[in-house]
């Protein structure tokens, strides 16, 4: 049977490359790079090379960059860093509502704190308007974070444009780029940001690998207290390996980055295509033009998304929901409901989310999949019926 | 996450369908929050001879509903009745914490089939047995006219764009 891996926004796997580097810096080159002889020094020289090479992606200086544990990580020493450390400065944060859970969560710690947090909504694509941000900037704001591409529905947001209203007012901006690194540009000067998250699973680096651009005179504030590691931006003996991979990951995605996008946006519009020709009552979520070279994401009417996600994997294609039953707590995806989405219809979502490893005939195998798949499960829905009834 | 057996009956899900000749329809559940499930029995002598469903939702909902029809085939009325809420999830091998309240979806949709059945047998007029039935006007729902989103059906209120109602199943759609 043929496999279809579609959940690269949940994981990846590892380049080769990544793997043959990370190697030898679990035995070999154990060494501490704090550690000032010269098996230390050597790791110290590696895990700068690496830092190079990140900051290259981003075209940033390597300075610039602090690795953290996870893109969630640097998202939350953004939101929370540069609001602790700017407090006489202002008072007030800004974020989008279909913000990723580490800045969301990061936000709404800050308003347990007594800091005014204004969560901006979205139109129906899931774009913020500048002209709302625009408005909202106040004397008392001293950050805005928006994120480059939703992860859920793929929409790419006008970061620039927030970015340069925010530098006018003397406002520090954070854009969570996570979904988004890899798949197109992402450059610290072109977007103007003077913050940004990444992490290095979305280009098939190690787990447990983030980073963070902080722009020079930003102040900020570490989340880990220690030693001085990572400039003192944040304590912790240093993840080598993982680092190292991340750095190998980050030059190889930079490298590829417009062969990569071609391919990727190819493949998604062949699905997105097929999937409007061959289902019936399916609705594309997300900005249907500006979204993620590899994003895919459609809500399927009157089924559920979570039996979806697992007739699909008996199939060997793997995918991801927003259903509220395929989580833990039971509840809907916020991004949908952000969108404006009605809470049965977002049941039926489904995201695809493509890499470089996906090819044609695997796009095949889904198209040809999915139609019977989520026909069986409309033909045992109650609610299959009321649909046809209105659509005649 | 689930057992064998839970993952065989939502790949094969026993007796699917819908029974025009029905004579209990219970229907439990709203889209809103994921379920739901209309349950149709064919009632004789006492006994649930025949019984089909449809089902809106997950796994765990669509392999209870499977288990149920199976269950409760043959038995009494008065045995369905007695089915604990907790019987499809313990005949299915056990299901996850937080999808325990599909196997009470399966047992309140069957106990509502039967007292649609109990109710048109004895020529009363049934409660809560599914949205064919005869419902309340929105005017006598209480605080009508309010932008709170309520049902036609039993007046409770709903989040704003629920296009059934979380109570009742009714649907939102004016």
């Amino acid at each position: 049977m043929i496999k279809a891996y579609l959940d690269h926004a949940s994981a990846t796997p590892l380049r080769k490359e990544v793997i043959r580097a990370m190697e030898p810096f679990y035995g070999q080159y154990f060494a501490n790079p704090m550690t000032i002889y010269d098996l230390g020094t050597g790791v110290k020289e590696k895990v700068e090379e690496a830092r190079a090479q990140v900051a290259d992606l981003l075209g940033a200086a390597p300075e610039r960059i602090v690795f953290t544990s996870s893109g969630a990580e640097a998202n939350n020493m953004a939101v929370k860093g540069v609001a602790l450390a700017n407090r006489k400065k202002g008072n007030r944060v800004i974020v989008s509502a279909v913000e990723h859970h580490s800045v969301l969560n990061s936000a709404r710690f800050l308003e347990r704190l007594d800091y005014e947090v204004t969560f901006l909504p979205v139109d129906s694509n899931g774009q913020l308007d500048p002209e709302r941000l625009a408005k909202t900037l106040d004397e008392d704001t001293v950050l805005v974070s928006v994120m480059h591409a939703n992860n859920e529905i793929g929409t790419i947001q006008h970061i620039a444009a927030m970015a340069a209203l925010c530098k006018d007012k003397g406002v520090f901006f954070h854009a969570d780029c996570v979904a988004s690194v890899g798949q197109i540009p992402i450059g610290v000067e072109e977007l103007g940001v003077d913050l940004l998250s990444i992490s290095a699973q979305p280009i098939q680096g190690p787990k447990g690998m983030g980073a963070l651009y902080v722009r020079k005179n930003v102040r900020t504030m570490p989340l880990i207290h220690g030693g001085i590691q990572e400039r003192g931006m944040r304590a912790g003996t240093e993840n080598v390996p993982g680092i190292i991979g991340f750095g190998v990951a980050a030059e190889l995605a930079a490298k590829e980055i417009d062969e990569n996008r071609k391919k990727l946006e190819s493949l998604r519009n062949d699905l997105i295509h097929g999937i409007r020709e061959r289902v019936p009552k399916a609705t594309l979520t997300g900005h249907p033009e500006q979204r993620l070279p590899g994003h895919v994401s459609y809500c399927f009417q009157a089924i559920e998304g979570e039996a979806l996600i697992f007739l699909l994997s008996q199939n060997g294609i793997y995918a991801n929901t927003g259903s509220a039953c395929a989580s833990k707590a039971l509840k809907l995806s916020p991004v949908l409901g952000a969108l404006g989405v009605a809470p049965d219809v977002a049941q039926g979502s489904l995201v695809f989310t493509l890499n470089r490893t996906n090819n044609r005939q695997e796009i095949e195998h889904v198209l040809d999949t999915l139609p019977g798949v989520v026909e069986r499960l409309r033909m045992m829905s109650p609610l299959w019926k009321d649909e046809i009834e209105t659509a005649e | 996450m689930y057992t064998q057996k839970v993952m065989d009956h939502f790949a094969s899900p026993r007796n699917v369908g819908e029974m025009p000749d029905a004579d209990g329809i219970g229907e439990v559940g709203n889209p809103a929050c994921g379920d739901m499930m209309t349950v149709y029995i064919k009632v004789e002598d006492n006994r649930i001879v025949d019984l089909k469903y449809k089902t809106f939702g997950c796994v765990a909902a669509i392999a209870v509903s499977s288990i149920v029809s199976e269950m409760s085939k043959g038995l009494t009325l008065e045995e369905a009745k007695k089915m604990s809420k907790k019987a499809a999830a313990e005949e299915l091998g056990g299901l996850p914490k937080e999808k325990m309240h599909c196997s009470n979806l399966g047992a309140d949709a069957l106990l509502k089939a039967i007292e649609d059945y109990e109710a048109k047998r004895d020529g009363r007029k049934s409660k809560d047995a599914g949205p064919e039935k005869e419902v309340k006007t929105a005017e006598d729902a209480p605080e009508a006219g309010s932008d709170r989103h309520l049902c036609a059906g039993c007046g409770k209120e709903n989040p704003e764009g629920a296009s059934f109602c979380m109570h009742c199943g009714h649907s939102l759609k004016s």
